[in-house]
């Protein structure tokens, strides 16, 4: 089995020996157009895995850099149909880069899982984070996802203990999410002793790429947490330098994509130089 | 799925995994669910134990002022000429409305959890006030989430939460009504998890919040069913409550759903008419979906994005509705219809003058399902509404309507 882009990228890094550099952005924030630049800008950038957000009008589990990109993408006229389109046209340039849709559960079943989950895999999405399913809920979506050929990436938490972890692992494919704080994206800067020593439990149990995320946000702290982690996840301080481009009538100006890009180029810095540091 | 529902019962849900049929569930993310799963633990056990019952009993009776009297309302029954109404007195309890009733058994619960913080949602801030009351009275801190809009539109409230020790945060995402405060209160949970209770006010939510508020509300129910039948020797006919996530209603229809001669009607905030998108009827205009914890109807556009709404009354100005309501309503055992702002005004102006008695907004409407049904029933029928709320909290309001200045 080849597995999914997802599969592949990983393996290519463990042999590189280096982690991978994460970047979420909000699907049409803060217009379809830009947010297409900004998507096809990334991987050059040094994205290595993407993962778009799909908005919702109520993000409970996102602070509030996040909560704003998704209200200025569906003030914009973003929907789950033109995010699935943004995809399909970025795939046109770029076959490798893995793309992982993240967000809620209600716009989806709202399109119908089962047709969501084809439409998806058709349009060259790999995977799926989906913050309010639980593994409780596997019939709605994960095992529809698994069956499309899609990965279903599950979030571990602080509050997943040993007695939970294996359910939370069972369905999870690609790689497994770590949490990194108690609490909502972008809100608090993880500690990096605690991360490691939670994902090395967490690596007792899988053989699957642990990534780190929701409270990254620099260079330095992207590079402390690859140490141990198999990948690292920036958003919120992607999401925030949108936020910073744009004018006083909330709209692009020339230095939002290359300011995305100019971030991401130096958070890939930290991350490269993670195992090296690690190795000094 | 281990379903426990019995086919022939209405009364037997939700199931283990807090199933309504279709509806429910726990639709959380991972960092909630273990509390979650302890809430549910915690709360099967405390509803099994008979000095948790004994002390919310006793809270019930010497602080509440239960039971809440089943009043005749002679003048109003005699204006319509139909139904004999008797309104189920909830606005007497302490605190002016139904909420208490939930608040009083959350809080034995969270003090039984060894929880030391207290977070609470409020749309009109009636469970706010009871949130803030009964931690008062158990010495916990508390903050309540408020949608900015609400604080403004509800000011007396604001002020008794802030008497009351609590700290009253107003939420300014979305339109800042109850879904935004919920939304916070989840985010504040989420990043509190080892210490606090979120004692969430409707019988909505993720499982087991519906079943086990919808429990503690059920007292309505279960003191109507004795009081009625000391009154007049039967069951009623018709029972009325309104629906906004739906507490009062399921509290005072539970005990009833499986008498099948009593019609049960829900009613929901129809504002300025279904047609438009300003209203909050989200079981006559809307469809299932997922939103706070459980799947329910839902108001969402194409997109599964969820809607404002717009309703009169903060306290029924909610997108959704109880999973338990979603379940009654396609099963088909219990009518929910609309009722508009205009319906609901007339309405607090009736019964205020007839009865002598202000009823909050929610309960005008429905006050104003009673006036349609209530003359088309016969002089020997008897009729129940659930008069959830005093209306003090509402009087700005209805003078900003009536083009008055206080």
């Amino acid at each position: 089995m080849t597995g999914t882009r997802i599969d592949r990228r990983f393996k290519a890094l463990a042999a590189a020996a280096r982690p991978a550099l994460v970047t979420f952005v909000t699907a049409g924030d803060p217009d379809y157009d830009t947010s297409l630049k900004i998507l096809q800008a990334l991987p050059e950038a040094g994205a290595d895995i993407i993962e778009l957000g799909m908005p919702f009008s109520d993000p409970m589990a996102d602070g509030p850099a996040i909560q704003a990109a998704g209200l200025r993408a569906l003030k914009a006229g973003q929907t789950l149909v033109r995010t699935l389109e943004m995809v399909r046209i970025f795939r046109l340039g770029d076959d490798t880069t893995p793309i992982v849709l993240m967000g809620y559960f209600n716009p989806i079943y709202s399109y119908g899982p089962e047709r969501f989950v084809t439409d998806a895999h058709a349009a060259g999405v790999d995977g799926l984070i989906i913050v309010d399913l639980p593994p409780e809920a596997d019939d709605e979506l994960c095992l529809p996802a698994l069956n499309a050929g899609l990965n279903f990436i599950r979030l571990a938490t602080p509050t997943t203990d040993e007695k939970r972890l294996p359910s939370v692992l069972r369905n999870t494919s690609g790689f497994v999410y770590y949490v990194s704080i108690l609490g909502v994206t972008g809100t608090a800067a993880p500690d990096s002793a605690r991360v490691s020593a939670a994902v090395e439990r967490i690596k007792a149990h899988t053989d699957l790429p642990v990534a780190v995320g929701f409270g990254v946000k620099t260079p330095e702290q992207a590079a402390s947490i690859g140490r141990t982690a198999d990948a690292v996840v920036v958003g919120s301080a992607i999401v925030a330098a949108v936020a910073d481009s744009l004018d006083a009538d909330g709209r692009a100006t020339e230095s939002t994509v290359g300011g995305v890009a100019d971030l991401v180029r130096s958070l890939s810095q930290g991350v490269r130089a993670a195992r090296l540091l690690a190795a000094e | 799925m281990n379903a426990t529902q019995s086919p022939n019962s209405f009364r037997s849900g939700p199931d283990d995994q807090g199933h309504f049929g279709l509806f429910g569930g726990r639709f959380v993310a991972e960092t909630l669910m273990p509390l979650i799963l302890e809430l549910d633990e915690a709360y099967t056990a405390a509803k099994a134990d008979p000095a948790f019952q004994a002390e919310l009993e006793s809270l019930g009776k010497h602080y509440i002022g239960r039971p809440s009297p089943l009043y005749f309302a002679e003048r109003l029954t005699q204006h319509l000429g139909g139904a004999k109404i008797y309104f189920k007195r909830e606005e007497l309890n302490h605190t002016g409305s139904h909420k208490v009733n939930n608040c009083i058994g959350q809080i034995l619960l969270a003090r039984r959890m060894g929880k030391t913080r207290i977070i609470a949602e409020t749309g009109a801030g009636q469970h706010g006030v009871a949130s803030a009351t009964v931690s008062a009275r158990f010495g916990y801190p508390c903050v309540v989430y408020m949608g900015a809009t609400d604080v403004e539109r509800q000011k007396p409230n604001v002020f008794r939460m802030k008497l009351l020790g609590a700290e009253v945060k107003p939420v300014t995402a979305g339109a800042g009504t109850l879904k935004d405060a919920m939304n916070e209160a989840l985010r504040d949970w989420v990043s509190n998890v080892e210490d606090t209770y979120y004692l969430i006010g409707t019988a909505a939510g993720p499982h087991p919040y519906p079943a086990m508020v919808r429990d503690f509300q059920s007292v309505i129910g279960i003191e109507t069913r004795a009081q009625i039948l000391e009154a007049e020797g039967r069951l009623p006919d018709v029972l009325v409550a309104a629906v906004g996530g739906g507490s009062n209603a399921i509290g005072l229809f539970h005990p009833f759903l499986d008498d099948p001669d009593v019609q049960i009607y829900g009613v929901e905030a129809g504002g300025r008419g279904l047609e438009g998108e300003e209203h909050c009827a989200s079981l006559n205009a809307g469809r299932p979906g997922v939103l706070h914890g459980n799947r329910t109807y839902l108001l969402q556009n194409a997109d599964g994005q969820i809607l404002e709404g717009h309703s009169i009354s903060a306290g029924l100005d909610y997108p959704g509705v109880g999973p338990e309501h979603s379940f009654l309503k396609d099963t088909g055992r219990v009518t929910y219809v609309p009722i508009t702002d205009d319906e609901t005004l007339e309405a607090f102006g009736l019964c205020t003058r007839l009865e002598g008695i202000i009823p909050a907004l929610e309960p005008s409407h429905a006050l104003a399902q009673v006036i349609k049904l209530a003359p088309t029933m016969g002089k020997d029928q008897i009729l129940v509404m659930n008069l959830s709320g005093r209306g003090d909290k509402d009087v700005h309001t209805v003078a900003a309507h009536l083009g008055m200045e206080l």
